[in-house]
């Protein structure tokens, strides 16, 4: 449980190996956990990868080292909420994975050992419940499990806790609750031991944190501060905040045209449901708008859109008093006054949006027919369509739309799509190298030599596929870079 | 319905801010559609002399102070001080993080300033009046203790009532609030073990429970979304159909075994899903079986032809259909084990979908979310929230609840009566409520609510006083 920081001598250099040796292996298992690694695979992922990056000499190295660089991250990310918060996720999901591949047994004597006081079941209180405990047991696929319970009292198969203690277990129904308590039987503790080691690492960060603002930081100026404050900034996924490079500066006025090229579904989707319904609800005007804001529309621009857009159901004076505060919001000026960062897939594949709402990610709540339809209208050739469409009703999401982006942009993905603004940059870059290449076999065709030029906005890309002959269709259609067979 | 979203989204943001002005608004209301024939005065107007006459402030005072009063020697004494109140002004203008010492400085506040709405906040653990100073301060301005409330709202049931939508309320569709506050009354004392929960009728369209056991105030955010997870059964849509998740758990059947009667004998003849084709339509199609969904359709097709002379038992012996069709599809050894299953999960998912409560999960989730206090006025309506007990939920009448003109004119009878009796003793401050049909509201609210509740209170100041006794004084 990391309740004592080891004891011993360790060098400044070590400390540095250690620690980015298990940033490793966090940073592996959030890339799982992302790429919708289940529990039995991503289990095998992460033994695998503390068996590479934590494991040394002899048993007692390899815990010394465990503990060392847990310490070690655990200074390094102990100042921020969002350092805490993410180093918190990944050390739980870390010691949950490793607590299950104990056998039962072992966990079992954890909890004595621990003294976590949980408490068993007499055996009056488990014939009285018996057959609900069969019940859940089944329906969460614990079949043999349920089997034995059929049979007779196995010691030790559930203990009963108060259900504030196993969160998780509750939301997903996976436990008996009767009159406040909840039952866990012993292939779940790992949720109510993780529990436990989340509130204390939790806690212990916070006390970390105090002590590392008020003088630890002062007194280790030279020394540890160094390593600590660049451990946290390595790996650590772009969060497409704006603080995030110069980026180009989008008009309101560009915004249909790039939304053709270079949008996801998703966002060409709420994009469209605005300019049609001139209206959108408050979860959308956040997935849209903060997305918006990361491409680098400013807010003078985004004001612009939203109010032009609105303007039919909702004039003048009634935008600035429902909408235009929520538009200021999205940019750190009202309220919090916080920069929020734009949704990842991640968080918008787990929004649940009700009938007539438009945001979500629509491989995961359309129909097969409505997304053949509105991958059709982008353009896309047939095999991509389907491509996609399988995928989505396979459950692979952003491997759809992964699928989508190859479709329009005629080009590999190796990356993989886990953010619409890493799509949307993904697709200016594909873009501007298709253009740019055909630019210069344009120029090598007609003026060898001066093929320096190069496209200096979007607004110029922008305009290229109107001088093109499209064979296809209308002179707005994107520019499928169709230079190969010119 | 959209608009209803924005104001409810709206409102939500502002109070997930920590640091805010007191003063700003920018909400909307929905058009009005009310079931109130237009009233000469408007709500409003009428509030200061319901602040002032009727409302129940020593009552609402001793619910929100949990026995924390001065005649209890291990009492809180700052308690009450440290729950945040907050005032819609006329106008739309929110006025947050007010508090007040007790009762009586409430309804002080109350008809000094007549907001036309009051929503209560949680209890922080300092005086939210004085929070700038605590701002920026590690562990400095922090809710401490919040009921686990609960808010449903006819307005989401929208796809599947027939009998009108947005604001509308009825007869027809209230069974759809009432079989809500069953399932979830059952699944708060039977699972979670909790005793006081306080039933509301929200003023339009919904309803809005409140937990007030000490261990429910005390839930952090994420036990709160725990329990709003388990309580949901619909997860938003998907392939473009509602998506229901169900498992196999003992609430689920315990929820099963009180929705099919009621949807069966209420819901589908009164909301009459089954008589026309567009939503016997979205009731089939939760049959994964293009063979039965056609072969009802048609069927019931050539009947609607014919012309259909009992409504009531037309929906009735239709729902027959379709149990008698997936139950000879089931009892067919030939097919699938599969789609035997598919079918059977399927018209389990129809009846939770149509009739499970839809909650607004976001209310629940989050300790400092504000909601409408208990016995305010709906500005729109008029009506009362009146409490209510959770076993009268099936007979409760929305359009019966009492107005706050209708109080008002009775409260003066009563004034102007004894007025006229010179012998007759004054009305209490404070109890003006007693002479009006508040008063019937109130008994439920004071024997089946307060009263348990004060007793379970003063049960635990007690053993806090027995246990400090039992510890060696260290004063000395």
């Amino acid at each position: 449980m990391y309740e004592e920081p080891p004891e011993g001598e360790v060098t400044i250099e070590e400390i540095e190996r250690f620690a980015l040796d298990r940033l490793r292996v966090l940073k592996g298992i959030e890339d799982a956990k992302v790429r919708g690694k289940k529990s039995a695979e991503l289990q095998t992922i992460a033994l695998e990868l503390v068996s590479t990056h934590l494991k040394a000499g002899s048993r007692e190295a390899s815990r010394w080292k465990d503990a060392v660089s847990h310490f070690a991250l655990r200074l390094a990310f102990c100042r921020t909420e969002d350092l805490r918060r993410w180093f918190l996720a990944q050390e739980c999901e870390l010691f949950r994975l490793r607590f299950r591949d104990e056998l039962p047994s072992d966990q079992v004597a954890f909890i004595r050992q621990q003294k976590l006081g949980f408490q068993s079941l007499d055996s009056a209180e488990f014939e009285e419940l018996r057959p609900l405990l069969v019940k859940v047991e089944q329906g969460i696929g614990n079949r043999d499990f349920a089997a034995t319970l059929l049979q007779g009292n196995p010691s030790d198969a559930f203990f009963k806790v108060p259900f504030e203690q196993v969160p998780d277990l509750v939301a997903q129904r996976k436990v008996l609750l009767r009159k406040g308590w909840a039952y866990v039987s012993r292939y779940e503790i790992a949720h109510l031991v993780g529990g436990r080691f989340r509130a204390a690492l939790s806690h212990s960060l916070n006390v970390t944190h105090r002590r590392w603002t008020s003088h630890l930081a002062a007194d280790e100026a030279d020394r540890l501060t160094p390593i600590v404050e660049s451990l946290s900034s390595r790996y650590l996924g772009e969060d497409y905040d704006s603080s995030a490079g110069n980026r180009e500066v989008v008009t309101a006025a560009q915004l249909p045209a790039l939304a053709r090229q270079s949008f996801p579904l998703c966002m060409q989707h709420m994009f469209n449901h605005v300019r049609e319904q001139h209206h959108m609800q408050h979860q959308g005007r956040l997935q849209l708008g903060l997305f918006l804001k990361a491409i680098g529309l400013p807010l003078e621009e985004a004001m612009r859109f939203w109010r032009t857009e609105f303007a039919p159901r909702c004039p003048g004076d009634a935008f600035e008093k429902k909408y235009a505060y929520n538009v200021r919001y999205n940019y750190g000026k009202e309220g919090r006054k916080s920069d929020y960062t734009p949704y990842s897939c991640l968080k918008i594949i787990s929004s649940q949006p009700g009938k007539d709402q438009a945001h979500g990610c629509p491989y995961k709540v359309w129909s097969a027919a409505q997304l053949s339809a509105a991958l059709g209208a982008m353009r896309l050739p047939a095999s991509a369509v389907h491509e996609a469409v399988t995928k989505a009703k396979g459950g692979h999401y952003q491997l759809a739309c992964a699928s989508a982006f190859e479709g329009a942009h005629q080009c590999d993905c190796d990356t993989g799509i886990n953010h619409p603004n890493q799509y949307y940059d993904e697709s200016r870059k594909a873009l501007t190298a298709q253009h740019e290449q055909q630019q210069q076999q344009q120029q090598e065709g007609t003026a060898p030599g001066s093929g320096t030029k190069l496209p200096a906005t979007p607004a110029t890309q922008l305009r290229m596929p109107a001088k093109r002959p499209a064979p296809t269709g209308p002179a707005s259609a994107p520019p499928k870079m169709s230079f190969q067979t010119s | 319905m959209a608009e209803a979203e924005d104001e409810r989204a709206a409102k939500r943001q502002k109070e997930g801010e920590a640091e805010q002005a007191d003063v700003d608004m920018p909400d909307a209301e929905a058009p009005a559609a009310t079931a109130d024939p237009p009233k000469q005065i408007p709500v409003q107007q009428l509030m200061r002399a319901y602040y002032g006459n009727i409302f129940p402030y020593q009552e609402m005072y001793e619910w929100l102070v949990y026995s924390n009063d001065s005649r209890h020697a291990q009492a809180d004494s700052g308690f009450f001080q440290r729950r945040e109140f907050c005032f819609t002004l006329d106008g739309d203008i929110f006025v947050r993080y007010q508090s007040f010492k007790d009762g009586a400085e409430l309804h002080a506040a109350l008809v000094r300033q007549v907001p036309a709405k009051i929503d209560i906040g949680p209890m922080y653990n300092v005086d939210p009046r004085r929070r700038n100073a605590y701002a920026g301060l590690e562990n400095g301005f922090q809710p401490r203790q919040r009921e686990l409330v609960f808010d449903i709202d006819l307005t989401d049931y929208d796809d599947v009532r027939t009998c009108g939508s947005g604001g509308h309320i009825c007869s027809e569709c209230w069974p759809f609030m009432a079989v809500a506050v069953q399932i979830l009354d059952a699944a708060l004392r039977d699972d979670f073990g909790f005793n006081h929960i306080l039933w509301v009728f929200s003023g339009r369209r919904g309803i809005h429970a409140w937990v007030c056991d000490k261990r429910a105030r005390e839930l952090t955010d994420e036990q709160r979304g725990s329990i709003a997870a388990f309580l949901s059964v619909y997860k938003g849509q998907e392939n473009g159909q509602a998506k229901i998740l169900l498992s196999h758990h003992p609430s689920i059947d315990r929820a099963h075994g009180l929705l099919l009667p009621f949807w069966k004998e209420e819901i589908l003849p009164r909301q009459k899903l089954l008589l026309d084709s567009a939503h016997w339509r979205s009731v089939l199609s939760f049959l994964p079986d293009q063979e039965i969904q056609h072969t009802l359709s048609s069927r019931w097709e050539a009947e609607n032809a014919r012309g259909i002379a009992d409504e009531e038992a037309c929906s009735r012996g239709r729902w027959q259909d379709v149990e008698d069709a997936v139950a000879r599809v089931v009892n067919t050894k030939a097919v699938d084990k599969g789609l035997k299953f598919a079918l059977q999960k399927g018209l389990k998912e129809c009846v939770f979908a149509h009739v499970y409560p839809r909650l607004d999960v976001e209310v629940s989730k989050k300790r400092n979310h504000l909601l409408k206090a208990p016995l305010c006025v709906h500005p729109k309506t008029g009506k009362v929230c009146v409490p209510f007990a959770a076993v009268d939920a099936p007979t409760f009448d929305p359009d019966a609840v009492p107005t706050v003109s209708q109080l008002l004119d009775e409260f003066s009878a009563e004034r102007s009566a004894r007025q006229e009796h010179p012998g007759a003793a004054a009305m209490e401050k404070g109890e003006g409520w007693k002479h009006t049909s508040l008063a019937s509201c109130m008994t439920v609210f004071v024997q089946s609510f307060l009263q348990p509740l004060c007793a379970a209170g003063r049960e635990e100041l007690g053993s806090k006083a027995r246990e400090a006794a039992a510890q060696p004084s260290l004063a000395w």
